[in-house]
C-alpha cells in the first residue's frame, strides 16, 4: 500500500485546480499586460483570480492581493518591506517567535545583520505562543509582529485573532504566515485584524510556484523584485497566470469544502493520535487542544527519525522528521528545540500530516506499520538497550 | 538519484551482524545521543582473530549501513588488521556516501578501534595509544 502522508511538505494538484489552468497554458497563453483582446483573456482571468483568493482570505478588496512564487518570496517581501517602513520612523524592533519558518527566521536574520533588533518569543511546551509574552515584548520602537497562523511541523495554531487585536491597538503591523493554515483553517484578515498574510498554493493543492501575499490597503509595500509594472508596480515578472488561476481554483475549492474535510481529517487526525501514542516513551509534540486538522507529531524515544523515515518508505509510507539527519544539520529541528524537547528526543520525531485524499484503510496501514518499525529499530538501538536496563533516564 | 547507494540501502534494510554479544572481548561505543548516532560494537577474539563481530546502532540509515559493512570488513580479520580499518574503506565498500554522511563511516571505524582497545585493556595487551583516535565530536563537547 501506498500512503502520502507528507501534505504539509507538499500536496497533489487537484482535479478542479488543473482542469482550472490548462486552458492558460495552452489557448489563451497570452501575457496580461498586451493590449491586444486575446492576451486580455489572460488578464481577465488574472483579476477574477484576484477577486478569488481576496474573497476566501475576507480581504476588502482584490487590490489587497500580490502574487507571488510562494510562501517564501511572500514572507520575505512582508518583513523585508515593514523593516523599511518602520526603519524610515526610525523604529527598528521586529517581533516574532522561536518556530517559524525559516523564510521567517532568517529574513529577520539578515535584518539583525543590518542593524535591526529582533525579539523572538517563546512558544511553551504546547507550541502556542502566549499573548502576555507579546504584551511584554512591544515597544516603542516595534516596526513588526510576524507570526505564524500555524505551525508546519508540529501543527500547532496560534491565537491569531487576539494577537491581531493587541497590535491594532498598539497600531503595529501584524504579518501572519498561514502557508499551512490557508485552504484548512478559516481566516478572515479583516476579522482577525491581519495586516499582512502570506499563502502558497501547492500546500492546498495547486501547483508549487505560486502564492499570494495580502497587504492591507494603508500598509506601504516596496518589492523585493524590481522590473515591470506587473502586480500594481509591487512584484515585477511576468505573471504565472496558469498557476495563478489554479491557486485560485484550488483555494475556493478548499474553503468550500473545509468544513466536511476537516471532520474527515480530524478523524484521521485522532485515531493516528490514540494508536501511536499507545507506542512506549512516545510523545505527542504540542498542543492538541489548538491544532490543524491534518498534522501529527511525535517522538519515539530510543530511536533516529531519518532510519525511521527510510523503514516507512519501504513499506509505502511517505512522511517526515525534524531529526538533525533530516534537516541537513547537526542539530534537530528548531520547532522541537524550541518546545523544550531534549536533543536526543528530538532525534526522534515523525510527522505525518494528512489531507483530504487519504482514507482510514491508508490510517490503519500507517498504524499497523509505525510500532513494528519503532519496535524493529529499537532492538537495534544501543540507546533503547540502556534505557530499558536503566542505565540511561528516559526523558519522555 | 536516490539520496543512498543500493548497497547502503541493502545494508540498512538488510543489516549483517546486528545484535548484542554477551560473551564479547571488547566492546566499543562511539557517539553521543545528543548529536543523534551512537555506535556499539562487539568483537569476539581467538588467537588474534577477530571470529564475530556484532553491532548496535542508534543513527540514521547510513549510521547503521557503515556500521554493518564494518562488522562485515573486520569478521575473520587479524585483531591488527581490523585496526586499519579506515572510514574511507567503509565509504567505498558501500559504493559511496552523501558528503554530509560521510561522519557516519568516521564513526564505524572509530567504533572498530575502541572494541579492539577495549580487548587490549581487558586482556592486558600492551599497544601504542598514538594508534587510536581521540574519541570526540566538536558538536558534542560543549
Amino acid at each position: 500500500m501506498f500512503v502520502y502522508a507528507d501534505n504539509a511538505a507538499t500536496t497533489s494538484v487537484s482535479k478542479t485546480a488543473l482542469n482550472a489552468m490548462m486552458p492558460y497554458l495552452t489557448e489563451d497563453y497570452g501575457n496580461p499586460s498586451s493590449l491586444y483582446g486575446f492576451a486580455q483573456r489572460a488578464a481577465e482571468a488574472l483579476a477574477q483570480a484576484r477577486a478569488t483568493v481576496a474573497e476566501c482570505l475576507g480581504a476588502a478588496s482584490p487590490r489587497e492581493i500580490y502574487f507571488t512564487s510562494g510562501g517564501s518570496e511572500a514572507d520575505n517581501q512582508a518583513i523585508m518591506s515593514a523593516a523599511r517602513v518602520g526603519a524610515r520612523k526610525g523604529k527598528k524592533h521586529l517581533i516574532s517567535t522561536k518556530f517559524e519558518h525559516h523564510a521567517v527566521l532568517h529574513s529577520l536574520k539578515r535584518l539583525e545583520k543590518e542593524g535591526f533588533e529582533v525579539t523572538l518569543l517563546d512558544v511553551h511546551e504546547d507550541g502556542v505562543v502566549r499573548i502576555e509574552d507579546l504584551k511584554n515584548a512591544i515597544r516603542e520602537d516595534t516596526c513588526l509582529v510576524t507570526i505564524m497562523f500555524a505551525n508546519n511541523e508540529i501543527g500547532t495554531v496560534q491565537p491569531v485573532e487576539e494577537i491581531g487585536a493587541l497590535c491594532r491597538e498598539k497600531g503595529i503591523p501584524f504579518h501572519c504566515d498561514a502557508v499551512q493554515a490557508a485552504g484548512h483553517m478559516p481566516i478572515d484578515v479583516e476579522k482577525m485584524n491581519i495586516d499582512m498574510l502570506s499563502i502558497s498554493g501547492h500546500k492546498f493543492h495547486a501547483p508549487k510556484g505560486v502564492g499570494a501575499l495580502y497587504v492591507r490597503k494603508n500598509i506601504p509595500l516596496f518589492n523585493l523584485i524590481e522590473g515591470g509594472a506587473q502586480e500594481r508596480g509591487k512584484r515585477a515578472g511576468t505573471e504565472n497566470v496558469a498557476g495563478i488561476v489554479a491557486m485560485a481554483a484550488a483555494l475556493k475549492e478548499s474553503v468550500d469544502n473545509m468544513e466536511a474535510d476537516s471532520k474527515k481529517m480530524i478523524a484521521m487526525r485522532d485515531k493516528l493520535f490514540a494508536e501511536l501514542s499507545k507506542i512506549p516513551h512516545s510523545k505527542i509534540n504540542g498542543s492538541l487542544e489548538h491544532h490543524v486538522p491534518g498534522t501529527v507529531n511525535m517522538c519515539f524515544e530510543g530511536i533516529e527519525g531519518e532510519s525511521l523515515l527510510l523503514m516507512l518508505d519501504a513499506n509505502g509510507i511517505c512522511a517526515s522528521s525534524g531529526s538533525a539527519c533530516t534537516s541537513g544539520s547537526l542539530d534537530p529541528s528548531h520547532v522541537l528545540l524550541a518546545l523544550g524537547l531534549p536533543h536526543e528526543v528530538a532525534h526522534g520525531s515523525l510527522r505525518l500530516s494528512i489531507g483530504e485524499y487519504n482514507t482510514m484503510e491508508e490510517i490503519d496501514h500507517i498504524c499497523k506499520v509505525v510500532p513494528q518499525v519503532v519496535e524493529y529499530l529499537r532492538n537495534m538501538s544501543p540507546v533503547w538497550d540502556e534505557l530499558e536496563k536503566g542505565q540511561r533516564p528516559h526523558l519522555i | 538519484m536516490a539520496l543512498y547507494s543500493d548497497k547502503v540501502m541493502d545494508h540498512f534494510q538488510h543489516p549483517r551482524n546486528v545484535g548484542k554479544m554477551d560473551d564479547a572481548d571488547g566492546i566499543g561505543e562511539v557517539g553521543n545521543a545528543k548529536c543523534g548516532d551512537i555506535m556499539r560494537m562487539y568483537i569476539k577474539v581467538k588467537d588474534g582473530i577477530i571470529t564475530d563481530c556484532k553491532f548496535n546502532t542508534f543513527g540514521c540509515g547510513s549510521a547503521i549501513a557503515t556500521s554493518s559493512m564494518a562488522t562485515e570488513l573486520i569478521k575473520g580479520k587479524p585483531v591488527e588488521e581490523a585496526l586499519q580499518l579506515s572510514n574511507q574503506a567503509v565509504v567505498e565498500a558501500l559504493d559511496g556516501l552523501p558528503a554530509h554522511k560521510i561522519h557516519c563511516s568516521v564513526l564505524a571505524e572509530e567504533a572498530v578501534q575502541a572494541a579492539v582497545k577495549d580487548y587490549y585493556d581487558k586482556h592486558g595487551i600492551a599497544y601504542d595509544p598514538e594508534k587510536f583516535k581521540v574519541q570526540s565530536c566538536e558538536h558534542c563537547s560543549d
